[in-house]
């Protein structure tokens, strides 16, 4: 699972420029979940560490939707207006259902992306997408080195990805690279951006790690420098102005070196829709990890009832839940005080602002996380990498010294 | 009359870009990777005549008579065009 639908994605700019006009931002009668996210399985083969799937995941990959709930899925998000369908997870590809869905999204009228780290694509099952009617592949690099690559997957996938990136152009999809980037490769960022012109890509997403899940478990030992990141986007912008390529760059800021939040989600229960493995219905990714929710399932609750009345999605849909500073602020419009999440698991208190924003009583809390980030003895921490092992160790209580300063995990 | 574009130009709707009518947000829509754009009206009107065949003039002559009303209604269709082509959602044939 990659990080490109937590920032500002192209889709979610398009919709905000609509909704400037209704003059009401999150005007809960005028919401429409136009993006699902099908995080399908949790399973993956690759164990990144700055991944932002939950750390107690191991509870959800026996209790998976089937093909025909996820079809049915399909069928009720459509018609309340989905229209981007993104199939994620986990790698998708451990599961031999893609197929079925990719068919059934087709014929639904969606536009279907696969967001793979590309272990598990092969000739047979591309062609079984193409002919089914998938419209793209966003495929996860790492890095142009097979040090770092295999380093932060924590595994041996550096040549597959490269063979994976031909099979997807030979196939005439549109060449989709998500790199997430941290401390081993944002030093490589010119190189990187050579990779994707080599590879042929149309779009890349250099996406800073935002802490989340197994990321914020790792924020020491992940987190770039503040001049780290602004090389980076000074590297970024001078090869957008160089070259003659058409290669679309999304550079998502890293919010923790932002002086405001972003607006995440483009808003709770206002565009995004995501189903997770076992069918929970969440306004956001991470939103299982806030205290006191109870997020509906497609098992036994009506979708259209899930997004429209049910009290997980409008409980922080619009402003009426604001505190102060927020609820008074001249700009709570722009970024409706930031993440819920980031909120709660950095301040224990799920209604605070961002702690992102420089208006927040909490700033100091990413202060000092960027302090951290330079400490040698937190660097020094060996990494707690993605995997069964270690999150059925999270499950059981473990790594307590390295979450008791958050407040909420797993 | 654009630099850019001639009456006697044939567009098509870009590769990996879809175009199509949305029930639920009635209106046309420009589907791409990792987006999507609502049209108005008079832009919808535009784009679902780009079939990779009709030529500029053609669709010019063809929404003139479904609108025999409308003034000045070719400006607003080249206008279209060059938005389209300049958002690369269409190709030349």
């Amino acid at each position: 699972m990659t990080q490109n639908s937590l920032g500002e994605s192209a889709v979610q700019k398009a919709v905000q420029s609509q909704q400037v006009n209704n003059g009401v931002l999150a005007s809960a009668t005028q919401t429409q979940p136009l993006w699902l996210l099908a995080e399908i399985t949790y399973r993956c083969p690759l164990h990144c560490a700055f991944c932002y799937n939950p750390t107690d995941y191991d509870k959800h990959t026996q209790n998976e939707l089937s093909t025909e709930q996820w079809i049915q899925t399909l069928r009720d998000a459509r018609k309340l207006g989905a229209i981007q369908l993104g199939i994620s997870g986990g790698e998708p590809l451990l599961r031999d259902d893609i197929e079925d869905i990719v068919i059934e999204a087709k014929k639904l009228g969606y536009y279907s992306n696969l967001i793979t780290s590309g272990v598990g694509l092969t000739e047979k099952r591309i062609q079984a997408f193409k002919e089914g009617g998938l419209d793209h592949i966003q495929l996860s690099m790492h890095d142009i080195t097979e040090e770092i690559n295999n380093f932060i997957t924590n595994t041996k996938t550096f040549e597959l990805k490269k063979k994976v990136a031909a099979m997807i152009k030979n196939h005439g999809y549109p060449m989709v690279l998500n790199v997430v980037i941290h401390r081993y490769n944002i030093g490589h960022m010119k190189e990187i951006l050579e990779m994707a012109e080599a590879l042929g890509a149309d779009y890349i997403e250099l996406a800073n790690t935002q802490y989340y899940g197994w990321s914020l478990v790792n924020r020491s030992q992940l987190m770039p420098t503040k001049e780290q990141v602004e090389e980076a986007e000074r590297i970024t912008n001078a090869h957008r102005a160089n070259t003659n390529s058409k290669m679309k760059i999304f550079f998502v800021v890293p919010d923790y070196f932002a002086e405001r939040p972003k607006k995440c989600m483009n808003g709770w229960g206002e565009v995004f829709m995501i189903v997770t493995a076992n069918g929970d219905v969440l306004p956001c990714h991470s939103a299982r990890v806030l205290p006191n929710m109870k997020f509906p399932n497609v098992k036994d609750s009506d979708l259209g009832w899930t997004w429209k009345d049910s009290p997980a999605f409008n409980q922080y849909r619009g402003d009426a839940w604001m505190k102060e500073p927020c609820r008074s602020c001249s700009e709570k419009a722009n970024d409706l005080g930031g993440c819920r999440c980031q909120s709660f698991l950095l301040t224990g208190d799920a209604e605070a602002a961002d702690p992102v924003c420089t208006k927040s009583p909490h700033r100091h809390l990413i202060g000092q996380a960027i302090e951290d980030a330079k400490n040698p003895q937190l660097q020094a921490q060996p990494i707690v990498f993605r995997n069964d092992k270690n999150s059925k160790k999270i499950i059981d209580g473990e790594f307590q010294e390295r979450l008791t300063e958050f407040h909420a995990l797993p | 009359m654009s630099d850019n574009i001639q009456h006697s130009d044939v567009y098509a709707i870009a590769p990996h870009h879809r175009f199509q009518w949305e029930e639920a947000q009635q209106c046309y829509v420009i589907l791409f990777p990792e987006g999507m754009v609502k049209l108005n009206g008079g832009a919808g009107e535009v784009l679902k005549r780009v079939n990779g065949s009709a030529s500029v003039a053609e669709i010019i002559a063809d929404i003139k008579a479904t609108f025999p009303d409308v003034a000045n209604i070719e400006a607003d269709i080249m206008g279209m065009f060059e938005l389209a082509l300049g958002k690369q959602w269409l190709v030349k044939r």
